[in-house]
């Protein structure tokens, strides 16, 4: 086999690919092989890199040069100058936005410097359509391990001893959910991936499966061989096909190793996956609804219990986990459950996986110890708010979640913390918010979207959520009242209580914490009909100040509903009656005339 | 693909495949790799920069040296010195050495790289990297 001296990576995640990384990947190869490099030169596409507002990044090896922005026309440049004459190409690198200076080597980034990959550990690192690599960073050794050296029991307690909790939000011991699977006694189990990832702006299952997917492959077998389950079934988005042609792609090529099927590696252990399709419905992130949509029922929630360990996909016993919760566990094998508690906090051992997204500078996916807090997070790995506003809020844990604000920046980010200060963890999703957000318009958002996605079952969810959303649209339209907040409060509490899944039960969260947060701009918003954030159209008032005005009919030519009047060299007026408050007055004039209050 | 029967098995596959991320694992610690540049413009292929650079790949192989990495650069600008290489040990300055041939390739190692010893055939004491 040829010895390359030069490996090309390519990002190969849906960001990058939707911005041309396949044509890039391609003119890279073609210009290495019209340059004679064939042999020497390796172009290969990976996983996601996690600094997406920066794609399509290109990785170039061994020196470490990260490429930022690349377009296909700037293959041929990356090839003459840094492959064949060994000259950085300066206006692809990464430009620090504190001191201006250009900087090749990712380790040298603030976006990198603090973070630690475990579950994405090979993302961006691999080639997730070659099993080789996979195995070649110790993949499946794990499993190896597990079949040769321990008992099941012996895995479940190397779990529990790890401390790993569920990734998908709630934050379940694994060990413990798979010691209960164990327990109950049947010849047909299952193992799940809940592959269903619903969050608003979360995308890192999704990165996961593209980036490596032979990593959840191997962690749903080691489950398999620990509870005594044969069957595998990974429930995925349909919306989701670049994950859902690797991880296919992945387990074709375990089966010809023999890594899934019959007698897996030499031992009497079977194990087989099999994909399943969802619609793309946010409650069936939930396990029941999951279960209900695997077996071609409505995607419903029941009741728990029974438990899906007692009786899941067609009332066997069932073992569901989410696809960041098993990127973590054949890494806890090969390195021990003492290494993992060492990493994160006491009760939240390990790194969280979190996407940024908002108005922050480097939206991108992340991995952070446990622990780490809010601060770091958005100032230091985020490189802190666009455009130099101020910092409002951050809404951590999706629909389910909460707002956080300046007070709360220093806390460490874990399970029990986020709870504790009002919101959750959530699947990782982080949406940072500036001084230009309105919290009410922010609820309203995370309202309809759980309206829009509440299956209907049970009454508190499927009407109370309807009857929120429209609280919010009166507030934010200038028609609310004292009395729309004391509604919101007790309608919220209700839901809360009495909703039949976690969906419904958490719905109010957005309203609840925002309600506690910024009361104000609530009052402000019923009270003085203003919106101190200047987002909520119809309580805005564009008028010009007659004084500032000097008549030269701009804003009037570009209104778009004719609402300004007046004569040339003479002030104008709004007729506010008119008036659809767009702002293009505004923005059009020169003279700084117009107001907005 | 021929099916996986025991550990055994699979260790002899990850070592097989070890060769085709064993590049990345080193860049992602390039600070502390012995890094080797072999300059192959024209001048240099035209004198055996390509055989230079195959043997020194080969070579640091044999020996099992593994926290090396050998890459191509440029026309460094000594064309009466081809073929000419950049040695980096980690942390210290570059030192060019000039005249290479395969012999040399095997004195530089065993010299230079395994005990620090510089051996003559540096051309240029005041010689910067270019990025």
């Amino acid at each position: 086999m040829a010895d390359y001296k030069f490996h090309i990576l390519v990002c190969g995640g849906t960001g990058c690919q939707s911005s041309n990384s396949h044509e890039i990947m391609e003119a890279l190869k073609q210009n290495v092989a019209d340059a004679g490099m064939a042999e020497d030169c390796k172009v290969l596409m990976t996983g996601c890199f996690g600094f997406c507002e920066q794609g399509p990044i290109v990785k170039m090896l061994p020196d470490n040069t990260f490429y930022t922005s690349v377009k296909p026309e700037d293959a041929a440049e990356i090839v003459a100058e840094h492959i064949v004459k060994g000259r950085k190409v300066q206006r692809l690198l990464y430009v620090d936005p504190e001191n201006e200076e250009h900087v090749s080597d990712a380790k040298h980034m603030e976006f990198y410097k603090k973070q630690m990959r475990i579950a994405l550990r090979n993302c961006g690192f691999i080639d997730p359509e070659n099993i080789d690599e996979y195995i070649a960073r110790d993949g499946y050794a794990a499993l190896a391990k597990c079949l040769t050296e321990m008992t099941p029991e012996e895995v479940i307690e190397e779990m529990k001893k790890s401390g790993l909790r569920g990734r998908g939000g709630a934050g379940f011991p694994t060990g413990l959910k798979w010691q209960f699977a164990r327990g109950y006694k049947s010849d047909v189990k299952y193992v799940v991936c809940n592959a269903d990832e619903g969050d608003p702006g979360a995308f890192m299952d999704r990165s996961i499966l593209e980036g490596d997917p032979n990593s959840v492959i191997e962690a749903m077998a080691i489950c398999g061989y620990a509870i005594g389950a044969k069957y595998g079934r990974v429930y995925i988005r349909a919306e989701y096909p670049l994950a859902i042609d690797r991880l296919s792609i992945a387990i074709n090529q375990a089966r010809e190793y023999g890594l899934l099927g019959d007698n897996i590696l030499g031992t009497d252990f079977c194990f087989d996956i099999e994909l399943m399709f969802g619609a793309g419905a946010f409650v069936c992130g939930e396990e029941t609804a999951l279960i209900h949509s695997m077996e071609g029922q409505r995607g419903e929630p029941t009741t728990k219990p029974p438990f899906p360990a007692e009786s899941g996909f067609w009332n066997q016993p069932t073992n569901v986990n989410n696809v960041e919760t098993w990127a973590n566990v054949p890494v806890i094998f090969l390195k021990g459950a003492d290494w993992f508690r060492s990493i994160g906090t006491e009760k939240s051992p390990g790194t969280k996986v979190f996407a940024l997204a908002g108005k922050i500078n480097n939206v991108g996916l992340i991995e952070v110890p446990m622990g780490t807090t809010l601060r770091e997070v958005i100032y230091e790995i985020g490189g802190g708010i666009k455009n130099g506003k101020k910092f409002k809020a951050v809404q951590t844990g999706g629909p389910s979640g909460g707002c956080l604000t300046e007070k709360d920046l220093d806390t460490p980010i874990d399970f029990d913390n986020l709870v504790a200060k009002g919101s959750m963890m959530g699947s990782g999703g982080m949406i940072v918010m500036d001084e230009d957000d309105c919290m009410p318009a922010v609820a309203k958002f995370y309202l309809e979207f759980t309206q829009e996605e509440s299956c209907g079952k049970c009454t508190p969810c499927r009407v109370g959520t309807t009857r929120l959303s429209e609280l919010l649209t009166d507030i934010t339209n200038g028609k609310g009242t004292l009395q729309h907040l004391e509604e919101l409060k007790r309608l919220s509490e209700v839901i809360r209580d009495t909703a039949l899944c976690g969906l419904g039960q958490t719905a109010p969260n957005p309203v609840l914490s925002t309600l506690r947060t910024f009361e104000d701009e609530y009052i402000a918003h019923v009270t003085e009909k203003t919106c101190p954030a200047g987002k909520c159209q119809a309580l805005l008032k564009y008028e010009i100040i007659a004084d500032a005005c000097k008549g030269c009919t701009l804003c009037a030519r570009n209104c778009p509903v004719g609402a300004i009047s007046g004569t040339v060299k003479n002030p104008h007026v709004i007729d506010q009656s008119k008036c659809i408050k767009c702002g293009v007055c505004m923005n059009n004039c020169r003279f700084n005339a117009i107001v907005r209050h | 693909m021929v099916k996986i029967k025991s550990l055994e098995e699979l260790k002899r596959i990850k070592e097989q495949a070890q060769n085709s991320v064993s590049l990345r694992v080193k860049g992602d610690n390039i600070e502390n790799m012995i890094q080797i540049r072999v300059a192959m413009a024209t001048c240099g292929i035209a004198s055996g920069a390509r055989e230079v650079m195959n043997e020194f790949v080969e070579a640091l192989g044999e020996e099992k040296i593994d926290n090396a990495v050998v890459t191509q650069t440029g026309c460094m600008g000594y064309c009466y010195a081809e073929p000419t290489i950049e040695l980096t040990m980690p942390g210290k300055d570059p030192i060019i050495y000039g005249y290479v041939d395969k012999a040399k390739v095997h004195e530089i190692i065993d010299k230079t790289i395994k005990h620090g010893e510089l051996i003559d055939g540096i051309i240029n004491s005041q010689h910067k990297t270019i990025e």
